[in-house]
């Protein structure tokens, strides 16, 4: 698993936020974009592209891109 | 004076989706109406737990898979006449509509819509169902209440509303009647699922409805004691809503 790749796979969820703002270290909870539909598209991505069944709580605690990729590949 | 035209005493009713939740609370409340009750459902060490939850005698278990005709067939052959039937079963899930899969749509639609409308069928064509019964869907608020995530969920219980009023038509002249419940958020682990999911405890949510909480299993099922009473015989072709007051929201 790959953490560029999943930045991107990451990014691919908003609409308005430029792709250039996402890095491994991108604070995903404070961008103006998030919501809880992201939150449900990002669980509904890791599910399909990593067969991971994230929990809303694996979101919550996660700060960045990164210790949420971090956590899904705990998960694999 | 005993006088009570609530009472379920006498009558045969088949609950589904009686090994957890709103089923098994509408299962044992019937009992403790006087009914005998038929409990169905997947998990046969869960619906044992409810059979053993149950008051009085004459009660029947049968666990089966309502998902699979084949199970449906053999579940109706073993049944006696019924007074009243409490379509129960249903699961969730939470999705938004870019991210839905075909799997996720036959998950929620085989036991929330496929599964009653076969059940009914051959409860019908095998002559299960008495005159004058009652028939009850466990429907939902979610088609008339949009909450982000849950369009699978809500058009399955969008459906089965609509097979519900055509299926109280057909069977008016028999005098069976056919109607559907709504509730609002109600405490299952259906809902404790959910809120794993979304990452909420929906203490927020739950503060926001008039009356200060989500239903218990036990409000709805005083709801579907009254169905199935003869107490709303003149009752046919309705969705009751059922929601503390929170009309406009779900969560």
């Amino acid at each position: 698993m790959e953490l560029n790749q999943f930045v991107e796979n990451f990014a691919a969820q908003f609409d308005d936020t430029d792709a250039s703002v996402f890095t491994p270290e991108t604070k995903f909870r404070e961008l103006d974009e998030w919501s809880s539909l992201i939150a449900l598209s990002i669980i509904a991505m890791v599910d399909e592209e990593y067969d991971v069944v994230l929990k809303g709580d694996d979101i919550r605690s996660a700060v960045t891109i990164q210790e949420l990729f971090e956590r899904v590949v705990a998960l694999k | 004076m005993n006088y009570n035209p609530f009472s379920l005493s006498g009558k045969t009713i088949l609950v589904t989706g009686a090994s957890s939740g709103i089923g098994r609370s509408i299962a044992v409340e019937c009992s403790k109406m006087g009914a005998h009750v038929v409990i169905t459902g997947r998990n046969e060490e869960r619906l044992a737990e409810t059979q053993s939850m149950l008051f009085g005698d004459g009660h029947i278990s049968i666990s089966a898979d309502i998902a699979e005709e084949q199970q449906v067939e053999s579940l109706v052959e073993q049944l006696p006449v019924l007074d009243g039937v409490v379509h129960c079963a249903g699961v969730g899930v939470r999705k938004p509509a870019q991210a839905i899969k075909k799997s996720d749509i036959d998950f929620v639609f085989a036991p929330n819509v496929i599964a009653p409308i076969l059940l009914q069928k051959h409860l019908l064509k095998k002559k299960r169902i008495a005159k004058s019964a009652s028939i009850v869907f466990i429907a939902s608020r979610a088609p008339f209440a949009p909450a982000v995530g849950n369009a699978v969920y809500s058009a399955s219980k969008g459906a089965i509303i609509g097979y519900a009023k055509t299926l109280g038509l057909e069977l008016a002249p028999k005098q069976i009647r056919v109607n559907c419940i709504c509730p609002a958020m109600v405490w299952t682990d259906l809902i404790r699922r959910d809120a794993e999911t979304i990452g909420e405890s929906f203490a927020e949510a739950e503060a926001r409805y008039p009356l200060k909480r989500f239903g218990q299993p036990e409000d709805v099922a005083y709801l579907s004691i009254y169905l199935l009473s003869d107490a709303s015989q003149w009752m046919t072709g309705s969705c009751i809503d059922i929601t503390g007051g929170g009309e406009l929201t779900l969560v």
